[in-house]
């Protein structure tokens, strides 16, 4: 018997041999699939805003997307970022007041290359109110590869109102799981010290959000 | 212990980390008188608990969660072998390949073998219990491959040559002083200067390892769920040092405990929910990374899933035990447990510490007889019950714990003291005019110091007033106390 088989072999014998007298009971889903407040809502970017703070990222509220891009040149400006890598797809819209240089990682740039750039700008495919997360979708073109927001050391995220939900489950539902995702909380954290939390480690230790929508 | 072919089979003794070389009361006596150990222990778990409790009490349908998790898991154990191929399938077709190990030595040599085959002499890690359970480290070092460890609490362990002692912070039992002194001892070309502020002992790590992660060939890591009908993988992190190793390598090697597919993608709703709050405290961990077999021009280009047993089939086939699967290893169990506040990771032995680990451990590797260290891990708990209210999937542990000083006793091949002592109780047990007999007989007051408390009992007594006392019973027992006030009217 091969490696395959014979574990494949054991755990048919473990199921058996263990499977509880009275089988098992369909898994209640009462929980909450939808969240309290409407996607996309006024109500739900407000609590988005309030999560994101909480966890370290500095929150813009902009009204349209016309707004996008003095926002975006703002922070850049403020951070001193003289170089950003953008996804191939990114709306140049959302730069058109922007002064640094964007590189777009078209051809994809080498991690050596990815280690001189200041920042990175993207968007996001959907972002829960609840936790303060925003996710990435790899395959998107406003998103990118995953290596581009990642090694950069700040990281400005847009993220529009239409994709903003109030719940985990809510989120979830709008994703592709055959894309790689990237949930993001916050900046990289640690707790290792003492549970101190630190934020700021190998991820991008600046984060900025742009919300854009309803206030 | 014999090996039967295709059938469920305990995690084999001498290679990796489920069992220590001496009992949990011997362990943590030497743990108990570390003063330094038990500050560090005190403040790290009440820091926690107080973060973990505000943040689940912000989520109105905690409980419909936990008993979700709990019945998704009782699902998948109940179908485990064909989740298994049904994830092997989604990987494979998304240009991953499916590696099968029985045991530790097994995944330590695919995951050598395949290291080997990209020409590289070093990786780098994300943190994995399941590759400190089967030794992986120090089976790869042998074949001459140096394994970094990149989560910081790891990476601390890593340089003091130390063992882990928490599935969340494997260095919750040293405070910033001395991880300032490790540092400085240890890591290359460190600021002499160096101070025991965390932000700055993060940014030293950082240093250390940015050049680690950005020249990469090669990446290991654990996972935290995979969606068998998908066939993605997920991993919970913090630092970023996973989202680097997952990226930035040409080749991932994830090895996974089998036990830690779940049915579908979308049962991620409730899991992603459960972990974060659970482990460190958060309403969401700062990043979570999944991933479907290989993605043309984003990532590792060669993915292998190693799919490891090492005793899990043994903890499945046991209709109650089976539970111990269950486990998210967030370790909400260990920060609320006042045996493990006290003792802390290492009196354990095994990886898995705490009360989950106390019946986790005993049932990977089966129990040899009563000298076994892991025979005394289910003794290690008052059964309180915190660590069930604590538990973000709803594991009985104190039940476990209770059947598994069962198994232990069962083990015994010949008689201890405490089965001699058990005996003489069940033999007096019997029948009322034996208890009668017996209770006359024993009048254990004339034990009792002045304190009211009785603190030292013959053999086979000694056995329970050699770890604690007991109080003296009552001048009079209950059956003269009725027959003198009510036995009148009976």
């Amino acid at each position: 018997m091969n490696a395959r088989e014979e574990v494949l072999a054991r755990l048919r014998a473990a199921r058996d041999a263990g499977a509880p007298r009275d089988g098992v009971p369909p898994t209640p889903r009462d929980y909450r699939r939808t969240g309290t407040l409407a996607p996309g809502s006024a109500e739900v970017v407000d609590r988005l805003a309030e999560t994101l703070t909480d966890y370290k990222a500095t929150v813009h509220r902009v009204a349209d997307e016309d707004e996008v891009s003095a926002a975006v040149a703002g922070v850049l400006e403020d951070a001193g970022v003289t170089t950003f890598v953008a996804p191939p797809g990114l709306p140049a819209r959302w730069l058109g007041e922007v002064t640094a240089r964007v590189r777009p990682d078209e051809p994809p740039l080498s991690v050596a290359r990815l280690d001189e750039v200041d920042a990175v700008v993207t968007g996001a495919a959907v972002a829960i109110a609840d936790t303060g997360t925003f996710v990435l979708d790899a395959s998107a073109p406003d998103q990118g590869r995953r290596a581009i927001s990642l090694v950069p050391d700040h990281h400005v995220c847009v993220v529009r109102a239409a994709d903003v939900v109030s719940s985990v489950p809510e989120a979830l539902a709008r994703l592709d799981p055959s894309r790689p995702l990237t949930f993001v909380s916050g900046p990289s954290a640690t707790s290792d010290i003492e549970l101190d939390r630190v934020e700021g480690v190998h991820g991008p230790r600046r984060l900025d959000v742009v919300l854009v929508g309803p206030m | 212990m014999t090996t039967d072919l295709g059938m469920p089979t305990t995690a084999p003794d001498g290679v990796g980390f489920l069992r220590g070389t001496e009992s949990f009361p011997v362990a943590a006596h030497r743990a108990l008188a570390d003063t330094q150990l038990r500050r560090n222990l005190g403040h790290a778990t009440r820091t926690i608990r107080g973060k973990r409790a505000r943040v689940v009490a912000e989520v109105p349908d905690w409980e419909e969660l936990r008993r979700a998790g709990e019945a998704i898991k009782a699902d998948t154990m109940a179908r485990l072998p064909e989740l298994l191929e049904q994830l092997e399938e989604a990987v494979t077709a998304r240009g991953g390949v499916v590696h099968w190990a029985r045991d530790a030595s097994e995944a330590n040599a695919v995951v050598a073998s395949l290291v080997r085959g990209t020409g590289a002499d070093e990786v780098v890690k994300v943190k994995s219990i399941a590759t400190q359970e089967i030794g992986l480290n120090e089976a790869l070092a042998e074949q001459g491959i140096a394994a970094t460890e990149t989560d910081l609490a790891e990476l601390i362990v890593q340089l003091s040559d130390d063992r882990p002692s928490h599935f969340l912070v494997p260095a919750i039992h040293r405070n910033r002083s001395e991880i300032r002194d490790i540092f400085l001892r240890a890591l290359p070309g460190v600021d002499p200067d160096l101070t025991d502020e965390p932000r700055r002992l993060a940014m030293a790590a950082r240093a250390h390892l940015r050049r680690k992660f950005l020249s990469a060939r090669v990446g290991i890591s654990g996972a935290n769920f995979a969606a068998a009908d998908t066939g993605t993988i997920s991993v919970v992190e913090s630092e970023g040092n996973g989202r680097m190793c997952l990226t930035l390598p040409d080749t991932l090697i994830t090895v996974m405990g089998v036990e830690k597919v779940v049915p579908r993608w979308s049962d991620m709703e409730v899991f992603l929910q459960l972990l974060p709050r659970s482990s460190t405290a958060e309403r969401m961990n700062p990043y979570t990374s999944t991933w479907s077999g290989v993605t043309p021009g984003d990532g590792p280009q060669a993915f292998h899933l190693v799919l490891l047993d090492n005793g899990r089939s043994n903890v499945l086939a046991s209709p109650e035990g089976r539970a111990a699967l269950h486990c998210i290893r967030c370790s909400a169990c260990l920060n609320v447990c006042p045996v493990y506040e006290r003792a802390g990771g290492h009196a354990y032995g095994s990886v898995y510490p705490g009360p989950i680990g106390a019946v986790l451990s005993p049932q990977l590797t089966g129990i040899s007889g009563p000298d076994d260290p892991n025979a005394s891990l289910p003794y290690a708990s008052s059964l309180c019950g915190a660590c069930f209210d604590a538990c973000p999937v709803r594991i009985d542990i104190p039940n476990l714990l209770v059947q598994q000083r069962a198994a232990s006793i069962a083990s015994h091949r010949t008689p201890t003291a405490q089965d001699v002592a058990m005996r003489t109780v069940a033999a007096a047990m019997v029948s009322p005019a034996r208890f009668r007999a017996a209770e006359r007989v024993l009048g254990l007051g004339r034990f009792a110091g002045r304190s009211g408390r009785i603190r030292f009992l013959p053999y086979p007594g000694s056995q329970w007033t050699s770890a604690r006392d007991l109080p003296a019973p009552p001048a009079e027992t209950f059956r003269q106390w009725w027959k003198r006030t009510r036995g009148s009217q009976s």
